[in-house]
C-alpha cells in the first residue's frame, strides 16, 4: 500500500472544544482528495494539523510513512515540505509575481531558480504577468499565483484552503477543472477543503463528508450521492426528500409511490436489524428518482416550483400527505395547484431505520 | 457596461443618482458649502506662506548674526537629534510591537497596550522628570554620592545630545510601536505560515517577510517619530539643547526680531516638507501593500530565557517611559501640594481648559463644515482643498506662531490705520494677543486631528444610507438629526477629545500667542523648568498627564476590544 499521508484518530481541540474527534483518513500518492463540510465542521483544522500549524492532542499524522504529528510532537511546518494554498492566498503583497513564485525556492541554483520559477508560471498560464504585483492581478490571477508558488518547490503533498471561495460563481467552475489538471500534470497529492460539493466533484478523487469534526463518510462522488452511508451525508449532498417506507424483504422496499428493488441498505451486515421484513423505515428520494408521466395513475399536486432553464423542480404533494421533489424538463410546464402525473423510477435504495440519526 | 458606468458614478457621488432630484431638494444647501474648504485651505497657506515668503527677505543684522555664531550649531543638533530619535524610536517600536504582535512571553496582554502609555506623558515632562532624577543634584546621582563617597563613580551626563535622544525616543517610540504592531497583526499568521510552508523557519519569516511587508507602516511611525522631533519644542527647551524651535523663540523674544525668527521658521518648513514628500510616497505603497485581517494568531511561544528577556525589555521601556516619570511627579506633586494649589493652579487650569476647549470645539466644527462640504462636492478641487487644510499638522507650533503673527499684525495696524483716518479712532491692537489669534493658531495646527476621525465616521454614512432614510419618509433635517448624527457621534467625539487634549499640552503656539500674563498649565511648566524648579512644575504636569490618559483609555478600549 503506496499511502503517502495517514491520519490515524487524530483529535484536536481548542479548549474545551472538541473541533476533531477520532479522525482517520487514508491518501495515496498521486490522489486528490477532499475535505467537504458545512462550515465550523472541523475540515479546515485537520488542513492545518496535517500542515503543522495545529498540534494534535492523540492519534498521529504520517507523511511517506514518518510520523510527523503526534501527541507533544511537531515538524515544524517548515521541515514537512507540504505545500499550502490559503484561502486568502496570502500571496506577499510588496513582491512581485515572480518573486512570490520564487520565494519557497531559496534553496536553489540563481538559473535553476529562474528556469523553475519560468516553468511554473507556464503550467499556471501566468507568464506575461509576472513582473506585476499582486494587487494588480485579478482574483483568479491571483489564485493562479498561489497555486504556483506552492508547487514550485515540489511539496511531497499540498493542501488547498476553501482556495475558490474568494471568487464569483462562474469563474469558479472553470477555475477548479484547470487546478484539476494543473494538479494532476504536475502529478502532486492534495487535499482540498470545501463547503461547495460542486467544487468538490470537479476536483477531488475521492472525498469525505465531514460533520462535527467526523469523517461522516469517505468516498467518491458517485457513491456520497447514491449510496450516502447516514443521513447526514444523504442531507448535505444533493436534493431530496426522506418518504416513509416498509421493508418487504433484504432486496425490496414499499413506500407510498410504489416498490423500490435493491439492496437495503447496501453495506448490510449478517444480523442486519434495519432490513427485517415489515420493518418501518425512511428511503431517500431524489429530485430524479421521480419522473413526470401523464399517463401515471399517481398524481401529485405542484406546491412549488422554481424554474432552472433546461428544467423545473417541481415541490408535490404527494396523496397520501407528503412531500417530494421532482426535476422535469423544462417544457413540461405546470401551474402550482395542478395535479400531475408522477412514476418512480429508480433502481437503487437508500433507506434508514427511522427516528434514529443513521 | 452602461449598467457599471453608471453604478461607478453612484458610488463616486454619493447623493449624485437616480434620487438626484429628490436629494437635492432635501439637501438645499447654499453654494457657501462649496467655499468652505477653500477658506479653510486658505486660513491654512497664510501662516506658510508668510514664513516661505521670508526665505526671499533681505537679511538683516540679527540674521546675520544669527548665521556667524549659532546656525551651524542648530543644523549640527537638528540632524544628530533627527537620526538619533528615528532610529531609536524605529528600533524599539518595531520589535516591542513584533514581540507583542507575534511572540508569547509573560506579560504580553499587559504591555500591547500598556506601551502606549507614553503618549499620554508629554515629552517636555519626561524630558523634565528625567533631568530632575539623574541630574548631578538629583536623588539618584545625590544617593550613588552618599553610598559610595563623592567622585567614586561614574555618571553620564544626562544633559547632553544623548540624554535628550534618549528621553525622546521613550516618549516617541509608541508611534512605530503603534503602527508597526498594526502591520504585523493584519499581515496576519497567513503570511507567516505561508512562509513557514515554503520551508522558513521564524526567524527567516520574520527577516525575509515579515519585516520587509511592514516596512511602509514601520517608515510611517518613524516618520511621525521624526516631526514630533523637528516640531518639538518643550524638551529641547528643557534641555537647553539648541534647535530651530528654540532658536526661532528666542531670536523672537529675546531677540526681539520677528524676521530672523520667520526665516529660521522658513528654514525649518523646508526641512518639514521634505519629511512630507517621503512620508506620502510611503504612504501610498502602504495603500497598496495592504493585506486583509486574518484570523487571530495563535502566538509564537518564546522559549525560557527569550521570553523573559523580552519581558525584561517590555517591562524596563514601560518602567523608564511611563511609571517612572509618573512616580516622580506624584512624589513630588505631594510635596508641593499644600503650597502650589492656590489661586493661581485655578487659573492657569482655568486659562488650560477655556482654550481648549473653545479650540476643540471650533476644530471639530469646521471639520465637520469640511466633511460635509467635501461630501457634497467630491471633486479633485475640494479633495485638494481639504489636503491642503489639513498640513498644518506637520507644521511645528514654533513656525505656526510667528506665521499666525506676522499676518495678523500686519491686519491689526491696516485695522486700525483705517480708524484712525476714517473715524479718527485710537483703536490700539484690536486681534493681536487675543484669544481669537491662538484659536486660529490651533485651528490650523489641529485641524488634521480632529478631521480624520470625523472623516472615516462620515465613510460610514454611505449615499445609500440617505436614499434609505427619504425612502422613509424622511426629510433632510430629519436625516441629519436621526441618521447622520448618531453615526457621527462617536467619530465627533473622538475628535474633540484628541484636540482638547492635544491643546492642553501645546507649548509653543500659546507660549507665543498669548495674551500678555495669561499663562495655562503648560506655560506654567515650561516656565518653571526653564528655572529648574522641577518640583513646581509637577502639579501642572500631573494634570496634563490625566487628562492625556483619558482619551488613551478610551481608544485602547476600542481597539482591544
Amino acid at each position: 500500500m503506496n499511502a503517502l499521508l495517514e491520519l490515524k484518530n487524530i483529535r484536536h481541540a481548542y479548549g474545551r472544544q472538541t473541533v476533531v474527534n477520532d479522525l482517520s483518513l487514508v491518501l495515496k500518492k498521486g490522489a486528490i482528495g477532499c475535505l467537504l463540510g458545512p462550515s465550523g465542521c472541523g475540515k479546515t483544522t485537520v488542513l492545518r494539523c496535517i500542515a503543522g500549524f495545529e498540534p494534535i492532542s492523540t492519534g498521529e499524522i504520517a507523511l511517506n510513512g514518518v510520523v510527523i504529528s503526534s501527541a507533544g510532537f511537531v515538524l515544524p511546518p517548515e521541515r514537512r515540505h507540504i505545500g499550502m494554498v490559503f484561502q486568502d492566498y496570502a500571496l506577499f503583497p510588496h513582491l512581485t509575481v515572480l518573486a512570490n513564485v520564487g520565494f519557497g525556492l531559496h534553496r536553489m541554483q540563481k538559473t535553476e531558480r529562474a528556469a523553475r520559477i519560468h516553468e511554473m508560471l507556464k503550467t499556471v498560464g501566468l507568464v506575461d504577468v509576472g513582473g506585476k504585483y499582486p494587487h494588480q492581478l485579478s482574483g483568479g490571477q491571483q489564485q493562479r499565483v498561489a497555486l504556483a508558488r506552492a508547487l514550485a518547490p515540489k511539496p511531497d503533498l499540498l493542501l488547498l484552503d476553501e482556495p475558490f471561495s474568494n471568487l464569483d460563481v462562474t469563474l469558479r467552475g472553470r477555475l477548479s477543472l484547470e487546478v484539476r489538471d494543473i494538479l494532476k500534470s504536475q502529478n502532486a497529492t492534495a487535499i482540498l477543503v470545501t463547503h461547495d460539493q460542486d467544487e468538490a466533484f470537479a476536483i477531488a478523487d475521492e472525498i469525505g463528508v465531514m460533520h462535527q469534526g467526523e469523517i461522516q463518510q469517505w468516498d467518491t462522488g458517485y457513491n456520497l450521492y447514491h449510496r450516502p452511508a447516514n443521513r447526514f451525508v444523504a442531507n448535505f449532498i444533493g436534493q431530496g426528500v426522506f418518504l416513509p417506507g416498509k421493508i418487504l424483504d433484504p432486496h425490496h422496499v414499499e413506500i407510498e409511490l410504489g416498490t423500490l428493488a435493491g439492496e437495503v441498505p447496501h453495506q448490510c451486515m449478517p444480523d442486519c436489524q434495519l432490513c427485517r421484513e415489515g420493518n418501518p423505515v425512511d428511503v431517500l428520494i431524489r429530485p430524479d428518482d421521480i419522473v413526470h408521466d401523464d399517463a401515471s395513475p399517481l398524481q401529485a399536486a405542484v406546491m412549488h416550483k422554481a424554474f432552472r432553464g433546461a428544467d423545473i423542480m417541481y415541490t408535490l404533494r404527494l396523496p397520501g400527505g407528503g412531500t417530494a421533489l421532482s426535476l422535469v424538463p423544462s417544457h413540461h410546464n405546470h401551474a402550482i395547484g395542478e395535479k400531475i402525473g408522477i412514476r418512480l423510477e429508480a433502481d437503487h435504495v437508500v433507506a434508514f431505520s427511522q427516528s434514529t440519526s443513521s | 457596461m452602461r449598467d457599471e458606468t453608471l453604478s461607478s458614478t453612484e458610488t463616486d457621488s454619493g447623493t449624485k443618482n437616480g434620487f438626484s432630484s429628490a436629494s437635492s431638494s432635501a439637501y438645499r444647501v447654499s453654494h457657501g458649502w462649496r467655499l468652505i474648504p477653500f477658506l479653510v485651505a486658505a486660513v491654512v497657506l497664510v501662516p506658510v506662506g508668510t514664513v516661505i515668503s521670508s526665505l526671499f527677505v533681505p537679511a538683516g543684522d540679527v540674521w546675520q548674526h544669527l548665521v556667524e555664531t549659532t546656525l551651524a550649531g542648530l543644523l549640527v543638533n537638528t540632524f544628530w537629534l533627527a537620526v538619533g530619535v528615528s532610529a531609536g524610536s524605529a528600533l524599539l517600536g518595531v520589535s516591542l510591537a513584533w514581540f507583542t504582535a507575534v511572540c508569547e512571553f509573560p506579560g504580553r496582554k499587559f504591555f500591547s497596550w500598556a506601551l502606549l502609555l507614553p503618549l499620554a506623558i508629554p515629552a517636555y515632562v519626561t524630558a523634565f522628570v528625567a533631568l530632575g532624577l539623574f541630574d548631578y543634584i538629583g536623588p539618584v546621582q545625590t544617593a550613588l554620592r552618599a553610598w559610595l563617597g563623592p567622585d567614586r563613580f561614574w555618571f553620564p551626563d544626562i544633559r547632553s545630545r544623548l540624554g535628550v535622544i534618549i528621553v525622546m525616543v521613550l516618549a516617541f517610540y509608541p508611534y512605530v510601536y503603534l503602527l508597526a504592531r498594526n502591520a504585523f497583526l493584519t499581515q496576519g499568521k497567513r503570511s507567516l505560515e505561508a512562509a513557514q510552508s515554503l520551508g522558513f523557519n521564524r526567524t527567516q519569516g520574520f527577516f525575509k517577510l515579515a519585516l520587509p511587508m511592514a516596512r511602509p507602516w514601520i517608515a510611517g511611525g518613524t516618520m511621525l517619530a521624526l516631526m514630533e522631533t523637528l516640531a518639538d519644542f518643550g524638551t529641547v527647551a528643557v534641555f537647553n539643547y539648541d534647535t530651530f524651535t528654540t532658536a526661532i523663540y528666542k531670536a523672537w523674544f529675546a531677540m526681539f526680531s520677528l524676521t530672523a525668527a520667520s526665516q529660521l521658521a522658513s528654514l525649518l518648513i523646508v526641512i518639514v516638507f521634505a519629511v512630507i514628500v517621503v512620508e506620502q510616497q510611503f504612504r501610498s505603497r502602504m495603500r497598496y501593500a495592504e493585506t486583509r485581517q486574518s484570523a487571530k494568531a495563535t502566538p509564537i511561544p518564546l522559549s525560557g530565557w527569550r521570553a523573559w528577556l523580552v519581558s525584561g525589555l517590555a517591562s524596563g521601556t514601560l518602567f523608564f517611559s511611563f511609571l517612572l516619570p509618573v512616580m516622580q511627579l506624584g512624589i513630588w506633586a505631594v510635596g508641593v501640594i499644600e503650597r502650589d494649589f492656590d489661586q493661581r493652579y485655578v487659573e492657569f487650569l482655568w486659562h488650560s481648559l477655556l482654550l481648549s476647549t473653545f479650540a476643540a470645539l471650533l476644530t471639530c466644527a469646521v471639520a465637520l463644515l469640511m466633511v460635509y462640504a467635501a461630501r457634497r462636492y467630491p471633486d479633485a478641487a475640494t479633495r485638494g482643498a481639504v489636503r491642503i487644510s489639513t498640513i498644518g499638522y506637520a507644521l511645528p507650533g514654533a513656525v505656526l506662531a510667528v506665521g499666525i503673527f506676522i499676518p495678523i499684525a500686519w491686519l491689526d495696524s491696516w485695522l486700525s490705520e483705517m480708524a484712525m483716518q476714517l473715524f479718527h479712532i485710537e483703536t490700539g491692537l484690536l486681534i493681536q494677543g487675543t484669544l481669537f489669534t491662538m484659536l486660529i493658531a490651533y485651528m490650523t495646527r489641529f485641524l488634521a486631528v480632529s478631521h480624520s476621525p470625523i472623516d472615516s465616521a462620515m465613510q460610514r454614512v454611505t449615499g445609500s444610507i440617505d436614499e434609505a432614510a427619504m425612502g422613509l419618509g424622511l426629510s433632510g433635517w430629519a436625516t441629519l438629526c436621526r441618521v447622520h448624527l448618531p453615526i457621527l457621534k462617536g467619530g465627533i467625539f473622538t475628535a474633540a477629545a484628541l484636540v482638547f487634549v492635544d491643546v492642553m499640552k501645546e507649548m509653543p503656539i500659546t507660549l507665543m500667542t498669548r495674551p500678555f500674563g495669561w499663562d495655562t498649565l503648560a506655560v506654567r511648566i515650561f516656565e518653571m523648568t526653564t528655572e529648574g524648579q522641577w518640583e513646581q512644575a509637577a502639579l501642572p504636569a500631573v494634570t496634563l498627564v490625566l487628562a492625556g490618559l483619558l482619551p488613551l483609555i478610551f481608544f485602547m478600549r476600542q481597539t482591544e476590544s
